[in-house]
């Protein structure tokens, strides 16, 4: 996993649907595993393959024309479980950045804890960005996380996007919220004495 | 200065914050951790990789719930990945000496289940769980959220874990019921009104009367479903029905400790002048037995109503053609006679003693209709022996139905208990999404006595009728 997060130029793969819940990002059927590895392979396993397990040629995945790091989905992205499962399989296929005009609470936080960064733009920044990339897959984005922008290098339009300043430290240092909190123990124990 | 009147959440999240991160998240801590075989064992992994024990392992509870069959309990999960999931989990429970209530166990069943009828779950308590429908347990006038696996992880390694604070919502429901509307038909309502991610970064309370009038059971039901329009949870103030369902339950405090407790919790109701970010109201009279007919738990209508058009959106009328499509249904139908396959009735949602009341007085006298597949699965062990004490049992026998043994069962195929590609399930349980009752499967969300109507009659029914 790259943990250190800074600034990422990159083609898009486009997934132009509302309310994506987190059970077709990664079906419950593969949560079974006991470690955070290979969920990748099964990353929205029921919309890439058939019943046969075989690829379906116009889901976006397994569509050549697009690549890179930035997936970009429609309105309420991850909605549903709260499995974790879905960010080591995003994180996992190898995408770094995750672009829509809304998150679920539980699945920004799964992202945010994985080096995942979810960027929310406004809805007019999303619809154009997926007429770009239907026009172009070449078409590429620039996710700025010290300057907190988020360019369309094709039309030019930027917008600057929300990181709460802790989180963005965590990604750019690579650090995590557990190391935080192992950090501050003696603050936890003072505080059940006192309340406990 | 004049002190504002905090709500409910402000008073149990503030009395748990060790400290706020300077413009970042709360270091909040947990009353009360559960824990099943799915979303934990990476985190257990994580303790062993930094050489970690767990901080206070009295505070979490583990039941294996998702994997565990519904029949044939005494034997060795057949299925070896289900079977070593749920052994991770014995495993690690016996490593880091935690409780656990395994397969066999009279106290074992879904996590949101047992933590209430334990007396587990208490008012005032922060409770979380790798599992979205924690907030079940905000019934009982508690802080309940679903987490991730790295967070169940710092749960286990430090009691804390850290969090944005959600703004807050009251949505009031007032008014009384009308006949044969359930807890599911609220929150199947409350859905669809707001949608699914219309409460998206909020804890929501519920109030009003025809919350009120809820039994705990009922309350359950409606908090369970928070999260399907996005809330971080949802909860509702303790009051005397509250007090009386916890008394005498076995984790609950006893003698002086239950009077003091409950001194504490009758202060815990949001003050007359708390503010919330957000107010929403209804009228309970707006509520019918309630449907779903597409593939998130907002695509819902009345019974009597018909499937709308689709909006006017592109992005949105895109999303809700490939719903349709996959559902099988068009717009301007109506659900109304609609041959169901497959009823289940259970889940955190909808699998306690008052679901099997409901269900069981619908289908006392009548038979079960011929090729309807019936899952009737007891939400815990204490549920099953409620419904024999009640003989609710014979009743559903008469009927033509069994009884299965407790577990998460066809709520989410991940055992035995999955709906074949195509065919239709009306659920009592909490998600209707592609594929989650198996590949495939199409579900209809809907009430106990909904599904008790389409379980004797073979098709979509108003159970009113």
């Amino acid at each position: 996993m790259n943990r250190k997060f800074d600034i990422v130029q990159s083609r898009c793969v486009p997934l132009p649907i509302e309310n994506i819940d987190t059970d077709q990002i990664i079906p419950a059927r593969f949560l079974k595993a006991t470690s955070r590895e290979g969920f990748g392979e099964n990353l929205f396993r029921d919309w890439r393959f058939d019943a046969d397990n075989n690829p379906i040629a116009d889901f976006p995945l397994n569509n050549p024309a697009y690549s890179g790091c930035v997936l970009v989905a429609g309105k309420n992205f991850g909605c549903g479980s709260s499995r974790e499962h879905a960010a080591w399989a995003i994180a996992d296929y190898g995408f770094r950045v995750v672009i829509s005009s809304f998150f679920a609470d539980i699945h920004k936080n799964n992202e945010l804890n994985n080096f995942v960064l979810p960027v929310v733009v406004t809805q007019d920044f999303l619809t154009e960005l997926f007429d770009t990339i239907d026009a172009d897959p070449l078409a590429e984005v620039k996710v700025d996380l010290p300057g907190q922008t988020l360019t369309n290098l094709v039309t030019g339009r930027s917008e600057s996007f929300d990181i709460n300043p802790y989180k963005k430290q965590c990604l750019m240092e690579g650090l995590d919220d557990i190391g935080y909190l192992l950090a501050h123990k003696g603050d936890i124990e003072a505080w059940e004495s006192k309340n406990r | 200065m004049i002190a504002m009147g905090k709500t409910l959440f402000d008073k149990i999240w503030d009395a748990h914050t060790v400290s706020d991160i300077a413009g970042g998240p709360t270091q909040l801590y947990i009353d009360r951790h559960y824990c099943h075989e799915v979303t934990s064992p990476q985190a257990f992994d994580g303790l062993r990789h930094r050489g970690l024990g767990v901080f206070r392992p009295e505070r979490t509870i583990c039941s294996p719930d998702h994997n565990i069959p519904t029949a044939g309990q005494d034997k060795p999960i057949a299925d070896p990945v289900s079977r070593n999931q749920v052994e991770t989990l014995e495993r690690n429970a016996a490593e880091f000496g935690l409780t656990i209530f395994g397969i066999g166990h009279e106290k074992n069943g879904i996590i949101h289940v047992i933590g209430p009828e334990n007396g587990l779950t208490l008012p005032g308590y922060t409770i979380v769980c790798g599992d979205s429908h924690t907030s079940t347990h905000g019934a009982v006038g508690a802080v309940a959220f679903g987490i991730g696996t790295s967070e169940v992880e710092m749960v286990l390694a430090t009691q804390c874990i850290l969090q944005p604070r959600p703004k807050t919502m009251r949505i009031t429901v007032n008014g009384t019921l009308g006949e044969g509307v359930t807890a599911k038909d609220i929150a199947l309502f409350l859905i669809a009104k707001m949608t699914t991610g219309g409460a998206t970064g909020y804890f929501v309370e519920y109030a009003g009367e025809a919350i009120r009038a809820l039994n705990m059971e009922q309350r359950m039901t409606l908090c369970n479903l928070s999260i399907e329009m996005g809330a971080r949870g949802g909860l509702i103030a303790p009051d005397d029905t509250t007090i009386e369902y916890l008394r005498g339950r076995e984790y609950a405090p006893k003698g002086a400790e239950w009077d003091a407790a409950v001194a504490y919790w009758k202060s815990l109701p949001s003050d007359a002048d708390a503010v919330f970010d957000r107010e929403v109201t209804f009228d309970a009279a707006e509520i019918e037995p309630r449907v779903t007919f597409g593939t998130n738990p907002g695509m819902g209508i009345g019974i009597s109503e018909k499937i709308p058009a689709p909006p006017e959106d592109p992005a949105a009328r895109a999303s809700f053609e490939k719903s349709l499509e996959y559902m099988g249904f068009e717009p301007g139908q109506s659900l109304e006679g609609t041959p169901v396959d497959y009823v289940f009735l259970g889940s955190c949602t909808n699998g306690r003693l008052e679901d099997f009341r409901v269900f069981s007085s619908y289908v006392k006298g009548k038979k079960k209709a011929d090729g309807v597949t019936a899952w009737l699965v007891p939400g815990s062990w204490a549920i099953v022996k409620q419904i024999k004490a009640e003989g609710i049992d014979r009743i559903l026998e008469d009927a033509g139905f069994e009884l299965r043994q407790p577990g998460c069962s066809a709520c989410l195929a991940m055992n035995d208990d999955k709906v074949p590609a195509g065919k239709l399930a009306v659920s009592t349980s909490n998600r209707n999404f592609e594929g989650r009752q198996g590949p495939g499967a199409r579900t209809v969300l809907a009430g106990p006595l909904v599904a008790a109507a389409a379980a004797v009659s073979g098709v979509i029914k108003d159970p009113r009728k």
